[in-house]
């Protein structure tokens, strides 16, 4: 069974944070828009409302809103010589699936990058010398500059209502934020969360100690705020259930809050549900893409959706499949350095340290996905490369975001893990302890890349999308210099106890436990095509109709959360469309 | 002994303030709840006998009922785990199922095995009880207290000799265990939210933006999804 549907001008592959942006900037075109989404559609009401999703263990550890293994995962291996296993069961990281995609379910943790992250490997080059980069260390330059984006990170905190405090706007240094920011133009649109007790006590130790703290900026609303769209967002009431859940309160910005029911009222734009794409068709000539062809759940049949332009805007991993199942871009060959499509894969290179107090509540319940107090004083920007030894930054943050019993209660070393003591022990210490975490850098490396698995299938039949990654010492090195910091400024607190979990040298990685679900690169950005998938404007090389979104076009990680600048791309892309595009199909760059 | 959270309350009412009165209002509430039918006459709905028998002893083990807190008993953990193991958990219903199998695998690569976790406790507790009737001569919840926890340790190391196919179940049933204690009770664990009263959680409650920065004690016991106060 198949069926060809009438043609569209744009074809939105995901309608998750990238696909809502692209989708409503479109919309004000006038163009015919449909966006495809695998998963289910989800709404505020009824998906997220109280008291149903206040369910820890149907969302938080059984994954409702995730993707499941079952109809979409990766193998895995940590190198080369290993035979690449598949992800059966989720955990090191959590893609969502869905409307809203990871954005429903994300801290809302928004951040910009630093100004040398854009342009890592000529920074590099030019403060430390080209013998600083280690010979498997693949960085590379973004192609855009932090003064370009500039504009577009504004109108992605204004459109998404994020709290928080300047520290440096147009150059000038704001007291309370953060000093080392690269420049911006204005305020966040709200003021920072109230702050939590780890996160007030941490950051007077650190002021103490001479460092900077400011408040991490959060899209979680501190008051009520209308966006740019008419979208309204109300304050956030610390319920504790934020990272893993919709927001029950309307508080969290997402594209349900922020953009999805403004876009739904174009009638030029359409979406369709359970509506996997499967691949993006090309031309014979292989220089554009014609549509794509997705699989329709209901229908259950193949579908041929032919359409102008083509948005691939799913999660970084599954744009990056589909790019190396429609032949767009070479697929990147670790042997030789060649092709561009799945190169640099990267991940996150977090640590932290548990603080133990006795005679502290905490309230760890009370607790919202982005509050906390920062320091960037150890920033990417901030390190001597040179006299450390690595490449890379972290900043450091105590912030509390839940208290979900069964995500884990944080027990002194010694404690055992079952029976009377283990009983005894989360009595004694729920709500009695807090952690200073290292959310930090992770860099490209020749051998990490993603390609198509030889061996393994998912339920169309196509391979699997294999994933090729191990932590490296130059990133190990990194995180046990946080380490060195984070202990001072913890014992400077004076705990009754206190423990670290750092990477160190001969670390694994470990698919089982959750990490972060900060999976980047493989449709990696850039002004060459021999070195990059996209341009600078996100616009596939050989397919100028294609254009791939999110944290797959980062050359390596950055030492923050992603979202900020997958917004922020978004936008840049938006407009090049718009402006540039639309009046002049063809290449941009 | 009074749990620290009741001791807390305790204070508070002394206090005299509006939040103890509303939990003294809430206690009554918790009395006017109909008791659930005693555990023993609970019907397994995916646990054989036996195997019933195993799981009440083994996590009456991993959660103790004496000291402080309840145990896994009172909050009946074993009624959750069976409706787990009944359920789309325990048929692997979201995992990627498709072989190769490859079961002793790196265990960093994740689990491996061609079996769903129902399969895996109906296997697992086959070769350890096998294990605990040849090493120490009796059923798993024939054995004293003290033979049965060196045995859940030596499950716990791998030291019993289960196939690498079955090497996930002691995660699993410690896993599923603290599942079962700290769930909400509509997965039919955590009876009465006892496991929450005693560290503190006001489960359901969601609503707390006056007591973020606060060091004090929060006064209010826990709410459930279906509305239930304790």
């Amino acid at each position: 069974m198949a069926r060809t549907d009438p043609k569209k001008d744009v074809v939105i592959v995901g309608l998750g944070w990238t696909g809502s942006i692209m989708g409503i900037e479109l919309a004000q075109e006038g163009l015919e828009i449909l966006a495809l989404e695998r998963g289910p559609d989800r709404a505020t009401v009824p998906d997220f409302k109280y008291p149903k999703v206040i369910d820890e263990l149907e969302y938080g550890i059984r994954f409702g809103f995730m993707q499941k293994p079952r109809n979409s995962t990766i193998t895995v291996r940590r190198n080369g010589d290993e035979v690449a296993q598949p992800m059966r069961r989720l955990g090191s990281f959590l893609p969502g699936d869905g409307v809203g995609g990871a954005g429903i379910h994300w801290n809302g943790q928004t951040w910009r990058p630093m100004e040398n992250e854009y342009r890592l490997r000529s920074y590099v080059e030019e403060e430390f010398g080209a013998d600083a980069i280690p010979e498997d260390m693949t960085i590379q330059d973004w192609g855009v500059t932090a003064e370009e984006l500039e504009p577009y990170f504004d109108r992605f905190e204004y459109m998404a209502g994020i709290s928080g405090q300047a520290g440096n706007i147009n150059g000038e240094i704001i007291e309370g934020g953060n000093p080392f920011e690269a420049p911006r133009s204005r305020d966040y649109p709200l003021p920072p969360l109230k702050q939590t007790v780890d996160a007030k006590m941490f950051a007077g130790a650190a002021k103490s100690m001479g460092y900077h703290p400011f408040p991490r900026p959060a899209a979680n609303a501190s008051e009520a705020w209308t966006n740019e769209y008419g979208m309204q967002l109300g304050p956030c009431n610390f319920c504790g259930f934020c990272e893993r859940y919709g927001c029950i309160n309307y508080s969290k910005s997402s594209p349900q809050t922020c953009i999805l029911d403004a876009l739904k009222r174009y009638p030029n734009f359409s979406y369709r549900v359970n509506s996997e794409v499967l691949r993006v068709d090309l031309a014979p000539d292989g220089q554009t893409a014609t549509g794509v062809t997705y699989w329709d759940d209901e229908a259950g049949e193949e579908v041929t959706q032919p359409a102008d332009l083509v948005i691939l805007a799913a999660y970084q991993l599954h744009n990056v499949h589909l790019m190396l199942l429609s032949g767009i871009g070479d697929p990147y060959d670790p042997r030789t350095g060649q092709g561009v499509t799945g190169k640099n894969y990267a991940y996150q290179m977090n640590g932290g340290t548990t603080l133990f107090y006795k005679d502290v509540d905490f309230n760890p319940f009370a607790g919202a996905g982005s509050v906390g107090m920062a320091i960037d004083d150890f920033a990417i920007n901030q390190i001597d490369f040179g006299a450390e030894g690595f490449i890379g930054g972290s900043y450091i943050v105590a912030g509390n975001s839940n208290g979900q019993p069964i995500r884990g209660i944080s027990l002194p070393e010694g404690t055992p893990k079952w029976g009377a003591g283990w009983k005894q022990g989360i009595g004694e210490w729920y709500g009695h302890s807090m952690s200073i975490g290292s959310h930090g850098s992770c860099l490209a490396y020749r051998d990490c890349h993603l390609d198509l698995d030889p061996t393994y299938t998912d339920r169309h039949g196509r391979p699997l999308m294999r994933m090729t990654f191990d932590w490296k010492p130059n990133d190990i090195r990194m995180t046990q210099f946080m380490k060195g910091k984070i202990e001072e400024i913890a014992q400077s607190m004076n705990p009754d106890s206190w423990q670290s979990s750092f990477k160190s040298e001969g670390a694994r990685y470990d698919i089982r436990p959750y990490q972060t679900t900060h999976n980047v690169g493989g449709a990696i950005m850039g002004t060459d095509p021999n070195t990059s998938a996209v341009n600078r404007y996100l616009q596939a090389w050989g397919q100028h109709n294609v254009f791939v979104l999110g944290a797959g076009a980062f050359p390596q990680n950055i030492q923050y959360n992603p979202t900020g600048a997958v917004g922020a791309l978004a936008y840049w892309a938006a407009r090049a469309i718009r402006e540039d595009y639309l009046p002049n199909p063809g290449p941009l760059a | 002994m009074t749990p620290r959270f009741l001791q807390t309350s305790r204070r508070a009412f002394l206090g005299g303030s509006a939040a103890a009165a509303a939990l003294a209002a809430l206690s009554e509430g918790a009395q006017a709840q109909q008791p659930l039918p005693p555990l023993e006459e609970y019907a397994p709905v995916f646990l054989t006998p036996a195997e019933w028998a195993f799981v009440m002893a083994a996590t009456a083990r991993i959660i103790p009922s004496d000291g402080d807190g309840p145990g896994a008993q009172e909050t009946r953990v074993p009624v959750f785990i069976d409706r787990q193991l009944a359920g789309d958990f325990g048929a692997a219903t979201d995992l990627y199922m498709q072989g190769p199998f490859t079961p002793d695998a790196d265990m960093n690569l994740g689990t491996q095995s061609p079996l769903t976790p129902a399969e895996i406790y109906r296997q697992g507790i086959a070769a350890f009880e096998t294990w605990c009737s040849n090493e120490l001569g009796a059923a798993f919840a024939d054995l004293p207290a003290d033979q049965q926890d060196s045995a859940l340790q030596a499950l716990a190391d791998d030291d019993v000799g289960l196939e690498p196919e079955l090497r996930e179940f002691w995660t699993l049933l410690l896993q599923n265990t603290k599942e079962g204690y700290f769930a909400d009770p509509r997965h039919g664990g955590n009876a009465g939210m006892q496991a929450w009263v005693y560290i503190g959680f006001p489960g359901a409650r969601a609503n707390f933006h006056e007591w973020a920065g606060r060091d004090e004690a929060y006064p209010l016991g826990p709410v459930d999804i279906a509305g239930e106060r304790a």
